[in-house]
């Protein structure tokens, strides 16, 4: 099995800008629209090569959903940008009717996800956004870990046809996974071999689960560790192959418990293959202002806690 | 060219539809539907240049509708029937179980002639705006309509929306407001007055043309044929059409009472006995 190095930190959502500048050179179709944070979301590049092709909205995120609706009409590709918060919460409903119900082809990506987004607290800090759009029908909900990721999947999306939302977020992080790696939607990726225990992570939580991975080898724990990029449609055979094995689940996002990937994946144990899983996630609680590392550590989603949470379900076997 | 008279006809016609699908399942939304009959055969017989089957959802080199107000459906159902569109039995199964004319128009159940799902209010300028956009993209000079209820303007998103197609020279659109005056819980003075709405259009920077009869099929022509004339010249182009909630039928009209309640029996007839079948009841 391969072995994950750090290949030096980097933000995702400069994975998103890399990702889109790309597009702008190889996919005519492809358009942008930001709503006043071109430069968070590292859209410039596209902007400034596709001036024809990026519609600067204003702070007006539900105007930019459905003009986004609109533009597919056409056969265009629009890939939104804004904050987490922005691209669901705000804008859920222009979403529900005009996007996701009406099957429109847009691209919501959404940077600043989850707690890492840091200092600004708990008003942008948005730990719901998977939840809110999961559930709605005919979504595709993505949450990558890292740059090469990242850059990956925002060009694979533009060769699906329905509607995504793409979640990444503002700091920098381990570049672990492979430059050249091809993305495949809804496929979750095993990273490292098992047999005590599974670890299902994805986002900023996946590097995590690796560094737990191998803290929990040092002591003798056997850990497999899947990362769940897409979280909708959700790979069940991967997760039912491991479990089978392994016979034990700790999930790991940042985001709620409520509504997460863990709880996903609770869902298909408890339908296919009944087994004891523990959650490493935000516990029903906003965030608040403090460094990304530190607001991680505080609401217990580091790889200490996703050791103990392997230590704490093994027991349950 | 379409005689008046013809489109007269048609909206006679288009009337008897509306009362009976609403009368049928005894659900819908009679008043808004007979204000804009006028308004949306002129469009589907007079004005758009479409191809109506078969249907392409891209609406390329053509021109496209959106209906913003997703809950006049009935007119909506009846003129696209009328114009092409699917076939004139299917009113049959407005709002009825497995049917693909939805209480609120959508393209989920696949209905040729419906390109977004609307009903949610506030939402469809923003999406004409893109489909505008799209063929600006795609070098296609095809015109984009949208229609939005008065009180449908309370919504904030519309004037985020009007403020970006002014800014970005979406000339090639054209967005009609039903000035009925009427909304769900009374008169829209007495709910929240919004003032005047040609100044505030133009103050957002768009061309603004009133059509003051908007039951007259020959004022809601030429107010039409003016709006298509004034595009193509650097700002979207809005018209403030003033209806009447109701239109066509005596009892109906004028007042927010049938804006979501259907006729019984008696009420039925007696609207049908107002409004002539020129074209063969479905």
């Amino acid at each position: 099995m391969k072995k994950y190095t750090d290949q030096g930190a980097k933000d995702t959502r400069s994975g998103f800008g890399a990702g889109l500048s790309e597009l702008g050179k190889t996919n005519p179709n492809v358009v942008a629209l930001c709503a006043d944070l071109t430069g968070s979301l590292k859209m410039n590049a596209f902007a400034d090569a596709h001036p024809e092709r990026f519609y600067q909205v204003g702070i007006a995120e539900a105007n930019m959903m459905g003009i986004a609706a609109g533009l597919t009409i056409g056969g265009k590709i629009p890939f939104t940008g804004t904050f987490a918060n922005f691209s669901t919460g705000r804008v859920y409903d222009q979403i529900r009717q005009s996007i996701a119900y009406s099957g429109k082809n847009v691209k919501i990506c959404a940077s600043h996800s989850g707690l890492t987004l840091g200092e600004d607290g708990a008003t942008h800090q948005i730990l719901e956004d998977i939840g809110l759009m999961k559930m709605l029908p005919g979504m595709t909900v993505i949450n990558t870990c890292d740059f090469n990721q990242t850059k990956a999947a925002t060009i694979a999306i533009a060769d699906y046809d329905g509607p995504v939302y793409l979640r990444f977020g503002r700091p920098k992080v381990a570049n672990f996974t492979p430059a050249d790696q091809k993305f495949e939607i809804g496929k979750a990726l095993l990273l490292q071999e098992g047999t005590d225990v599974t670890i299902a992570a994805t986002g900023h939580m996946v590097w995590k689960a690796l560094e737990a991975a191998e803290s929990l080898a040092a002591q003798g724990i056997s850990a497999e560790v899947l990362n769940f990029h897409t979280i909708k449609p959700l790979d069940e055979e991967a997760l039912l192959n491991s479990i089978r094995k392994t016979g034990a689940l700790v999930s790991a996002e940042e985001h709620q418990m409520a509504g997460g990937l863990g709880e996903s994946l609770a869902g298909v144990l408890a339908r296919k293959h009944p087994a004891p899983q523990e959650f490493v996630a935000v516990n029903d609680s906003f965030g608040e202002s403090g460094k990304p590392e530190e607001l991680l550590e505080k609401y217990g989603l580091s790889s200490p806690a996703i050791v103990e949470a392997a230590k704490k379900v093994l027991k349950r076997k | 060219m379409t005689d008046i008279k013809d489109l007269q006809k048609i909206s006679s016609q288009t009337r008897r539809d509306i009362v009976r699908m609403v009368h049928a399942v005894q659900s819908g939304h009679p008043g808004g539907s007979l204000g804009c009959t006028e308004f949306f055969v002129a469009l589907y017989h007079h004005i758009m240049e479409y191809k109506a089957s078969p249907f392409d959802p891209d609406g390329k080199n053509e021109d496209l509708f959106f209906l913003s107000n997703g809950h006049i459906s009935p007119v909506y159902y009846s003129v696209l029937s009328r114009a092409g569109f699917f076939p004139v039995s299917e009113l049959n199964t407005f709002r009825k179980i497995d049917s693909r004319l939805q209480g609120h128009p959508t393209t989920h159940e696949g209905l040729p002639g419906i390109r977004i799902a609307s009903g949610s209010l506030g939402q469809g300028m923003s999406v004409a705006i893109g489909a505008a956009l799209s063929k600006k993209q795609n070098q296609d000079p095809h015109l984009v309509f949208s229609l939005h209820g008065d009180g449908e303007l309370q919504e904030g998103q519309i004037w985020e929306a009007a403020m970006f197609a002014a800014a970005h020279k979406v000339d090639n659109l054209i967005s009609t407001i039903d000035a009925n005056g009427q909304q769900i819980d009374g008169a829209t003075d007495n709910v929240l007055p919004m003032g005047n709405l040609a100044q505030k259009f133009e103050a957002f920077g768009w061309d603004v043309l009133s059509v003051d009869k908007g039951n007259d099929m020959a004022a809601v022509v030429e107010g039409l044929e003016a709006a298509k004339a004034r595009t193509g010249k650097g700002k979207p182009v809005a018209v403030i059409l003033k209806t009447d909630m109701g239109a066509g039928v005596d009892f109906m009209a004028g007042t927010h009472e049938w804006h979501g309640i259907a006729p019984n029996d008696e009420q039925l007839a007696a609207a049908l006995g107002q409004l002539e079948e020129t074209l063969g009841d479905y």
